[in-house]
């Protein structure tokens, strides 16, 4: 099990690095750069202040140089300084990440919330109504995109409700209630979709393992429904849903991008946008490791889990 | 299914093809109705899908007004931000442009995208898959690598930084969303051909003295065929939301090239108070087509795939 977690574990830190490799790349493949954004109206701009901004930001040098240098800056545990407003991309980071985890862990536990009992009504009452009911509202999740919702979400707040979320942000342990207001449609639009996919995997999981011997064993004993589904099919049926979980994160995190463009809220994804547009490579670099880092911790958490839960593939 | 060789077939005379050819037709005919029978939900997207299909095909026949020209009233003035009505029936935008027409030519750049990212995503996922599951070992090792990488990065976040190093237009929006799509494909595709791979009929091809391309061409492809075309058929409606998506953050196909995204985004959210139907139809474009591709590709998917068949 050591030796499964260690390998993991480096494995892990392998595709964090090629995910900054690649980034790191990208971005300076980008056509323009951030002076040109930055000094885009400035009609005073000329060859020789184009050039001397760009080697104020050593962004002029060659390639592997400045890759060198991000590297070994990278070592020491800093990320750089932002290109567009020279702060640091750590605190640029810290200001917005609260939000945008905020965002992700609300949009997870409702997705949570509504889509595991309706997958498992969805598995034991197969093919009646309810099932019915169940799966149009998982491709209903699946097909309506959140920027689309998000819009139809304003409209109705502003127009109707002449509402407006609070803005500027405060954790939740600070002003619990704002976060809510401000957060609370949104993760509700977010959880909505990615509750679809969850919804999907819990069925179909959950009528696999009705099949299983174990659970007519259940049955015969004479144990209620309840403790049939809810003592022994449903931890059983777990597992896959965790991992599907693990992988599908990412559609989660994109969310956030799209949600909080659409709702202005000061978060990384919003960041991630602006960056992109200013050519702000630090930043983009950034921000990109922030969802990197998540997506690689929550499938190592879900490899590591899934291996202590089922000892046939830390061997595999 | 046993299929017996149909006898009219043999035969050379006209009549005895065009009977056949009938037969063919009668016979698909009845599948469709069975098809309809068992799955209301995935027929019902079938029909969309062929209406959309059909006016996007017939587009310049089927839309009332030409999408690029501001309509003009009796001063000569532009019809501007009407709301939906008998002459207009979706309302004009701020040009005076009518947003039926708009919509109905949007449909062409959406499935072309859907479908031609579908489709490019799917054969660059199925090689590496092929490649990764067969040659086990260093191949898989890259190749496996690679994949966690595009993986690890949100497909909104991925598709946002290729399509502004490429910068935007139909090809490369294309070309973008199939580089989204390929990993999860040749994930899936690599799990299927480990599978097979243990098959005893593999170890006879082999001990028989196939080489290694006709058994990945010859014995494993085609039994990888029904999880592609179920992971496809999953892939065209996200295919769609996120070409809609890149259009609605300003990357999509430049304008004044109508799409479903960029008029959601250019159009709707700038007067989302004043005229609420130009953010509204778009939007509902985008989810009546996704919808129905996805009733569609799960109904296929209960289909093709054995192990939920009869489930």
């Amino acid at each position: 099990m050591r030796y499964y977690v260690l390998r993991r574990v480096l494995l892990a830190i392998l595709v964090l690095w090629l995910v900054h490799l690649m980034v790191f790349s990208m971005v300076r493949m980008f056509p323009g750069d951030v002076v040109m954004m930055r000094l885009a109206q400035d009609a005073t701009m000329t060859k020789e202040s184009y050039e001397r901004a760009r080697q104020e930001l050593g962004i002029d040098r060659p390639f592997l140089v400045q890759y060198g240098e991000t590297m070994g800056d990278l070592f020491r545990g800093d990320l750089g300084d932002s290109l567009l407003s020279g702060r640091p991309v750590k605190d640029e980071l810290g200001d917005r990440v609260w939000l945008t985890l905020h965002l992700a862990i609300m949009s997870l536990v409702i997705a949570m919330v509504i889509a595991i009992p309706i997958g498992i009504i969805s598995a034991i009452r197969q093919d009646t109504p309810a099932d019915y009911g169940g799966r149009f509202f998982s491709i209903l999740g699946l097909s309506l995109p959140d920027f689309w919702t998000g819009v139809v979400a304003i409209l109705i707040m502003s127009l109707w409700f002449h509402w407006l979320p609070p803005r500027g942000f405060e954790e939740i342990w600070i002003d619990p209630i704002k976060v809510f207001q401000q957060l609370g449609i949104p993760a509700l639009i977010i959880g909505f979709r990615f509750s679809a996919i969850i919804m999907r995997m819990t069925r179909s999981s959950m009528l696999e393992v009705l099949r299983e011997d174990y659970i007519r064993t259940a049955w015969s004993k004479g144990l209620s429904e309840q403790r049939v589904i809810i003592g022994h099919a449903l931890k059983n049926s777990f597992i896959p849903v965790i991992t599907l979980v693990g992988q599908q994160f990412s559609i989660l995190l994109g969310g956030t991008v799209i949600i909080e463009t659409i709702f202005l809220l000061p978060g990384v994804g919003n960041m991630t946008l602006d960056a992109v547009i200013f050519r702000d490579y630090t930043l983009v670099q950034g921000a990109v490791i922030f969802f990197g880092g998540i997506m690689v911790l929550m499938n190592l958490l879900v490899d590591i889990s899934y291996a202590w839960f089922d000892p046939r593939i830390r061997y595999g | 299914m046993a299929r017996e060789t149909d006898p009219e077939l043999l035969s050379s005379s006209p009549a005895g093809i065009r009977g056949a050819a009938l037969d063919v037709l009668k016979r698909q005919a009845v599948g469709l109705k069975r098809f309809s029978r068992s799955k209301p939900m995935g027929a019902a997207g079938l029909v969309f899908v062929v209406l959309i299909v059909l006016a996007a095909i017939f587009a310049p026949v089927v839309s009332p007004y030409d999408p690029y020209a501001s309509n003009l009233n009796e001063n000569g003035l532009p019809v501007r931000l009407e709301g939906p009505g008998a002459s207009f029936p979706l309302g004009t935008d701020a040009l005076g442009r009518d947003v039926l027409s708009r919509i109905i030519y949007g449909a062409r750049i959406s499935l072309v995208v859907g479908l031609g990212a579908v489709a490019l995503g799917t054969l660059f996922g199925a090689l590496v898959g092929l490649a990764s599951g067969y040659f086990v070992g260093k191949v898989d090792q890259v190749l496996q690598r690679v994949v966690d990488t595009l993986m690890a990065i949100p497909a909104i976040v991925l598709a946002l930084a290729v399509i502004t190093m490429l910068e935007p237009g139909l090809f490369n929006i294309i070309l973008v969303i199939a580089i989204v799509i390929a990993p999860g494909t040749s994930r899936v595709v690599r799990g299927t051909v480990l599978a097979i791979k243990e098959n005893v009929y593999i170890e006879a091809a082999r001990s028989i003295g196939a080489g290694g391309t006709r058994i990945v061409f010859r014995h494993i492809l085609p039994n990888v065929f029904a999880p592609i075309i179920v992971i496809a058929s999953i892939w065209v409606g996200n295919a769609i939301v996120i070409e809609a998506a890149l259009s609605y953050l300003g990357l999509g196909t430049p304008p004044p090239t109508p799409t479903w995204g960029g008029m959601l985004a250019l159009e709707g959210r700038r007067h989302l108070e004043n005229a609420p139907w130009l953010a509204l139809a778009p939007g509902a474009a985008i989810s009546i087509a996704v919808l129905s591709v996805n009733m569609l590709g799960d109904a296929l998917r209960d289909v093709l795939d054995p192990r939920l068949r009869n489930r």
